[in-house]
């Protein structure tokens, strides 16, 4: 056959010496690279106390943004759920109160916005959708839950805290 | 009467030092877990147990409550009886062995009392080993039969015919040991070993009988079923082997006798060719130090020698693969007995020819 590349080495059959057969100097050599890697650096990272920097373009959870005045930005207007591949996004949009005008940014709102952690890919396609930059995935991992109802997040538990509150609610 | 006077202080003495060596037997098999794992860890490039404890001290408490809360299951269609045996065959012969070896030298306290850093002195110890050695075997054959399941019973059969194929090989390589020595009591063979250096030559035999030494550690591979000799538990072919119907603190019972006798062959091994507690410049240690120092530094060396033995195990286990099992037992059968009548051999040419 044809060789494709010159790199392949042909198999060595030919019968072992003398010092191969007793098979001693094989275990010296293989315990003296073992014991090598005794002083050899470890590469372990000790997670919960170490953390590995994440990349740039990391994708983790999502946030959605309040704009300077700590009011809402996003104006429900479903851009992120049609963007959505998993359809992970379900949205209700209200209109705003003469009142809620410290609420909420504009004159429409999201009084329901969900997203379905388990169906959900972190592909960010909902942060480039976004006309009003409010919806952002962080550099938070996701954490793990007990049961599917807690995996769909609420819009209370997307939303960053209160710039100006300083309980963080 | 005076055949029936019972030495009360021998007898509390005696008790003492058996607690003593079985409690420490155990400690240091727990803590080889430990350091298996963390060997394991550092030879791959890892850390190892590190959250029990400071260095992961506590690893083997944990490991051992572990075992003890598990749920004890005795399959249905076992041998019941013959199945709590084996593991604890296993554990009783593994701690038997340690009875035998001179842990250190004898203290005389002022009163002229002698007090022997030995269980007893039998003067065939080095017979008893074997014979306990081989006892043991029948831990692992009743286990894995008494389980009624194929891979156990294949495990089993695996490990005895292994057990008893090298067997043979660590008999003859210790004969020609034994016809330098030319005594079977275990004191005695380290006695003739004293200091490290008499008369022109090494006092070890170690040195007397470096092939007699080199076919004797591969037995005791063997024979400890370790890697590359663990045949009997190997997981690609034979699922966990002949404890594969074990749980809770029986399994536990079959790993830590697997570890005790690590260490008891280690301390065997020390015993015979690197010349028990003894080390170099004793006598004017013990000169300096007075003699209840002394008698605890023979101990340590022991002990350290034991350890390094150890050490020695388990970083050949770490480095080399499974052997394949017809090539185990040519190795035994057609390399290492052959050798081993060889070195006898020589050793008699020698000891009749240039001993005189």
């Amino acid at each position: 056959m044809e060789k494709l590349t010159n790199r392949s080495v042909p198999v060595d059959r030919s019968p072992m010496t003398f010092g191969e057969k007793i098979y001693l100097p094989a275990i010296f050599k293989g315990l003296t690279i073992t014991v090598g890697h005794i002083f050899k650096k470890k590469a372990t990272v000790q997670y919960p106390e170490q953390k590995r920097p994440f990349s740039p373009v990391f994708r983790g959870l999502h946030v959605l943004n309040r704009d300077e005045e700590g009011r809402e930005r996003c104006t429900a207007c479903g851009l992120c759920a049609l963007a959505c591949p998993a359809e992970a996004i379900t949205m209700e949009a209200a209109e705003r109160k003469p009142d809620e005008e410290h609420l909420y940014h504009e004159e429409k709102y999201a009084a329901k916005y969900e997203i379905n952690m388990l169906r959900c890919i972190f592909c960010g396609y909902c942060e480039e959708a976004c006309p009003k930059d409010a919806i952002y995935l962080s550099e938070t991992l996701m954490p793990t839950h007990y049961s599917r109802k807690t995996m769909i997040y609420k819009k209370e538990d997307l939303l960053i805290p209160h710039p100006k509150k300083q309980s963080g609610q | 009467m005076l055949l029936l006077q019972i030495d009360i202080a021998f007898i509390i003495e005696k008790l003492i030092l058996a607690t003593v060596i079985l409690l420490g037997s155990l400690g240091i098999a727990m803590y080889a877990t430990w350091g298996e794992r963390k060997v394991a860890a550092i030879m791959q490039d890892r850390i190892g147990p590190n959250r029990a404890g400071p260095l992961g001290l506590f690893q083997p408490l944990a490991d051992g409550v572990k075992l003890f809360f598990k749920e004890e299951i005795i399959p249905d269609t076992s041998t019941k009886a013959l199945f709590i045996l084996g593991p604890s065959l296993a554990m009783l012969t593994a701690t038997m062995t340690s009875a035998v070896i001179p842990w250190g030298p004898d203290y005389v306290t002022e009163s002229g009392r002698v007090i022997a850093l030995q269980m007893a002195d039998i003067n065939i110890g080095i017979l008893f080993i074997f014979g306990v050695v081989s006892l043991g075997v029948y831990g692992i054959m009743l286990g894995g039969w008494a389980s009624n399941n194929k891979f156990s019973l294949l495990s089993s059969i695996r490990a005895a015919a292994q057990a008893v194929s090298y067997e043979l090989a660590l008999g003859l390589s210790l004969v020609a040991l034994l016809m330098l020595t030319g005594s079977l009591s275990l004191r005695e063979i380290v006695a003739q070993q004293h200091g490290f250096w008499a008369d022109g030559y090494f006092t070890w035999n170690f040195f007397k009988q470096p092939l007699g030494f080199l076919i004797f550690l591969v037995c005791s591979f063997a024979e400890l079923n370790r890697a590359p000799f663990d045949l009997a538990e190997a997981e690609s072919e034979l699922n966990m082997g002949y404890h594969q119907e074990y749980s809770s603190m029986k399994l536990g019972f079959y790993l830590f006798a697997e570890y005790i006798n690590m260490f008891i062959s280690s301390a065997v091994i020390a015993t015979l060719f690197f010349g028990g507690y003894n080390f170099p410049f004793m006598d004017e240690v013990l000169a300096g130090v007075g003699q209840l120092w002394f008698t605890v530094i023979c101990v340590l060396v022991l002990l350290t020698k034991a350890i390094c033995l150890i050490l020695f195990f388990m970083f050949v286990r770490w480095t080399l693969p499974r052997f394949r099992y017809d090539q185990l037992m040519k190795l035994g059968w057609r390399s290492l007995i052959p050798l081993a009548l060889v070195n006898m051999l020589i050793t008699g040419l020698v000891i009749l020819y240039v001993l005189k």
